[in-house]
């Protein structure tokens, strides 16, 4: 660098020394910096306007036919009734009931396979297994319903003995294997984040391979498990193709596995195209979307709070 | 200051013949002799990569986790071949290993002593007390870590951790401790400490100390092995080999500080 970019001052003057010259390093890494802040905001923004553009139509709703009494304690969602309500207890019901039977299904199969294969598969195997866990994470969701509707269900049907297979059962297996790859894959780097320097000072101590994973490297890892699941969590609850083909989407709040229910994401998706802007109706399935959001918003926010406890308890 | 060797015993604690160590067939460590005798503290120098580590995990077995490490030759724990152990669990429980850099597991100061004897079945609250305190005292720590033995073993100083690392390799009550580099990441005041503790336990316990500091070894060890390259050059009692005995002239380079 020349000098010329040196602030003109007197030579005297002490703050005209290189450390107060600005070269070239400097104007790069201030580019990077604007450039990669702005990056990083965008997505606050967009998220933001999200928010910002559900919470205008919903609220429309909240200040007006709203009453959360009926909106949380009924289970008559009947918004195109001429005298309409808007109960979404059975649609919570359904939400609950299928993500719930999904984690039942997925979380010991998921942790199973992420200590498989984080602590006992070597080499090959450990790769082949991890290869298509990922594959299994990029099956959209919509071939995820057709395999709901052609495979599980004629499947429920014949070992069951009942007269459909669409319903929580098919939902929540559905589900389960929907989020079974992605809870398999953070589940595994939280075991990965757990040092080796941990399992070789265990097995020198004389601890089996089993002893070491008990004892030592689950414990360790609890944090990165739990944001694993909670994350798990999270997808199913939000997922709405797959459940929508699955569950046979009839509003009821259920009883047994192979009652049909709705979720509140697939009365969304299902509802939208045919209410008029504007509408009571439209405005209500914002709502939905709105605590839709809140929800997920939380489960997220839990799972990143455990992350971060990580390195720390 | 330690006299000469220990009086030859009827069955060494360990023995190695031709012993070697192969990573993916890449010989670390061939060809070496050496009987260590029973409550003997056997001090290991040697520049880094000369195959001293590689001979202490030889003896605890950990080829069983280390892909491509492989053992030849013979070595025998207490006269039986290592190789032929059914059980290593079992192998490994009898020898404590402290390892270069301490490592606290991520339990409690208390559950990291009494890891090892609950791991061999110990369940009563009063034999755990029993044995974790014992063993804190025996690793010169349990006045630093009384009221607080339920924090977290990682979150103590690095020279606590050490000693809480040794206090749970004690509490397996092992008959061979293998000491590699331990005072790497440790204070010299420490270092002292430790080196104190070793002198104590040579009454109950075979020491392998395995040492990059040279006088560490003159020090502690009763008779001291010199590593170099993979091959073990020569062992004599430490005196000897101090006071300019060593058969080779590569020994005393190293002692004396004049080695590349
Ligand atoms: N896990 C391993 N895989 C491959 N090579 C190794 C491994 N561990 C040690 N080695 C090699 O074996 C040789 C001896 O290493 P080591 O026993 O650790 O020496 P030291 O402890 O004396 O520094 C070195 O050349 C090292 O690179
Ligand atoms: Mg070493």
């Amino acid at each position: 660098m020349s000098t010329q970019d040196r602030p003109s001052g007197s030579p005297g003057d002490a703050a005209a020394g290189p450390p107060d010259r600005r070269d070239l390093a400097w104007y790069v890494d201030m580019g990077v910096r604007v450039l990669v802040f702005a990056g990083g905001i965008s997505a606050i923004v967009f998220i933001f306007g999200i928010f910002v553009f559900i919470g205008k139509e919903g609220l429309g709703f909240l200040t007006g036919p709203f009453r959360p009494g009926e909106f949380f304690g009924s289970t008559a969602w009947r918004p195109t009734s001429d005298y309409p309500t808007y109960g979404i207890l059975a649609l919570m019901a359904g939400t609950a009931s299928v993500t719930g039977l999904a984690m039942l299904l997925a979380v010991p199969f998921s942790l199973g396979a992420a200590i498989y294969i984080a602590e006992f598969a070597r080499g090959r195997t450990r790769e082949t297994l991890k290869v298509l866990v990922e594959l299994l994470a990029a099956v959209p969701s919509v071939v995820w319903g057709f395999v709901g509707l052609t495979v599980v269900n004629p499947a429920i049907i014949s070992v069951f003995d009942v007269p459909v297979g669409l319903g929580v059962l098919n939902s929540g297996i559905i589900l389960g294997l929907m989020a079974t790859p992605i809870m398999t894959t953070l589940a595994e780097d939280a075991l990965k984040a757990v040092p080796d320097t941990y399992r070789e000072a265990a097995e020198a101590m004389g601890a089996s391979r089993l002893q070491v994973v008990v004892r030592v490297v689950l414990p360790a890892a609890r944090n990165g498990l739990v944001a694993a699941v909670l994350l798990g969590v999270g997808r199913g609850f939000g997922e709405t193709m797959a459940v929508l083909m699955a569950s046979g989407h009839s509003i009821n709040v259920p009883t047994s596995v192979f009652d049909s229910v709705r979720a509140l994401t697939a009365t969304i998706a299902a509802e939208l195209g045919e209410t008029a802007d504007g509408s009571d109706h439209y405005r209500a399935l914002f709502t939905i979307g709105i605590l839709l959001f809140v929800v997920t918003f939380a489960i997220n926010l839990t799972a990143d709070l455990f992350l971060r406890g990580r390195g720390r308890r | 200051m330690v006299t000469g060797p220990a009086p030859p015993a009827p069955v060494p604690k360990v023995s190695a013949r031709g012993l070697g160590v192969r990573f993916h067939g890449v010989p670390a460590l061939s060809g070496v002799d050496l009987d260590v005798a029973p409550r003997e503290i056997l001090g290991i120098i040697g520049p880094a990569g000369s195959g001293k580590t590689s001979f202490l995990r030889a003896i605890n077995r950990m080829d069983e986790f280390i892909p491509g490490m492989e053992i030849e030759g013979s070595l025998s724990l207490d006269g039986r071949d290592v190789r032929r152990f059914r059980n290593l669990y079992a192998l490994r429980r009898r020898v404590g290993v402290v390892f270069p850099l301490p490592v606290g597991l991520p339990l409690s100061v208390y559950d990291n002593v009494a890891l090892s004897p609950r791991l061999s079945g110990v369940r009563g609250k009063d034999e755990l007390d029993g044995i974790v305190e014992k063993c804190l005292r025996r690793a010169a720590l349990w006045d630093e870590v009384r009221d607080r033995l339920d924090t977290l073993g990682s979150l103590l100083s690095g020279g606590q951790q050490q000693r809480l690392t040794i206090a749970r390799a004690l509490s397996q009550s092992p008959d061979l401790l293998l000491l590699d580099e331990f005072s790497i990441a440790v204070d010299p005041v420490t270092t002292m400490r430790i080196e104190d503790v070793l002198r104590e336990l040579r009454e109950e316990v075979t020491i392998i100390l395995v040492t990059n500091l040279v006088q560490q070894a003159r020090r502690v060890a009763d008779r001291t092995a010199f590593f170099l390259t993979g091959e073990m050059v020569e062992v004599g009692p430490t005196e000897a080999l101090f006071e300019g005995g060593a058969r080779d002239p590569r020994t005393t380079d190293y002692i004396e500080g004049r080695f590349g």
